[in-house]
């Protein structure tokens, strides 16, 4: 999973099955000390993120699945999965 | 998942039998302020996304699973299409 930030979000009413009735979000990937780092994606929100938050974005199909489990679920690889809160240094 | 704007068609004639019937675009992905990033790339379309619009695409094995019925081949599909992007320029 990735550190980002949320910076926006995409309304879509035409999408495939399983990205109906979802909230899509625009996450800066950021590093520890939270300076963007990277390019943005499209998540699609498992935890009512919004933007401005800090999140983890999981990148992968079948973690994916685990959390958005229904009919066409097939189809999503890009999850927020978390609301971060604090990030603390070693 | 990224976004892209739609900026053409795609027609074979000849390809491999799984892609029967599938449309292809072809697709530049864009950044959040909707600059191109990057190569263009051929995605299946499933939605009738159409020339000019800006699309969210996924790649790899998502993308083989658009169709609900059958796996098709391709690596990266147009899995909607963007009616607002809403970025906080401040952030």
């Amino acid at each position: 999973m990735k550190l980002g930030k949320v910076i926006g979000n995409v309304v879509s009413t035409i999408s495939v099955e399983a990205y109906k009735s979802r909230k899509i979000l625009v996450v800066q990937p950021i590093d520890p000390t939270g300076k963007a780092s990277g390019k943005s994606v499209l998540a699609i929100d498992a935890v009512q993120a919004g933007v401005g938050d800090i999140v983890l974005t999981l990148e992968e199909g079948n973690s994916a699945r685990q959390i958005i489990n229904e009919p066409g679920a097939g189809t999503v690889k890009h999850v927020v999965a978390g609301i971060v809160d604090s990030v603390n240094l070693k | 998942m990224k976004l892209g704007r739609v900026i053409g068609r795609v027609v074979c004639t000849k390809k491999v039998d799984s892609f029967e019937g599938l449309k292809l675009l072809l697709v530049q992905p864009v950044d959040e302020n909707r600059n191109p990033q990057g190569d263009a790339l051929v995605a299946v379309d499933t939605i009738q996304s159409g020339p000019g619009e800006l699309v969210y695409y996924e790649t790899s094995k998502e993308a083989g699973r658009v169709l609900e019925t059958t796996m098709n081949p391709a690596d990266a599909a147009i899995m909607g299409i963007v009616d607002e992007l809403f970025i906080d320029k401040s952030l």
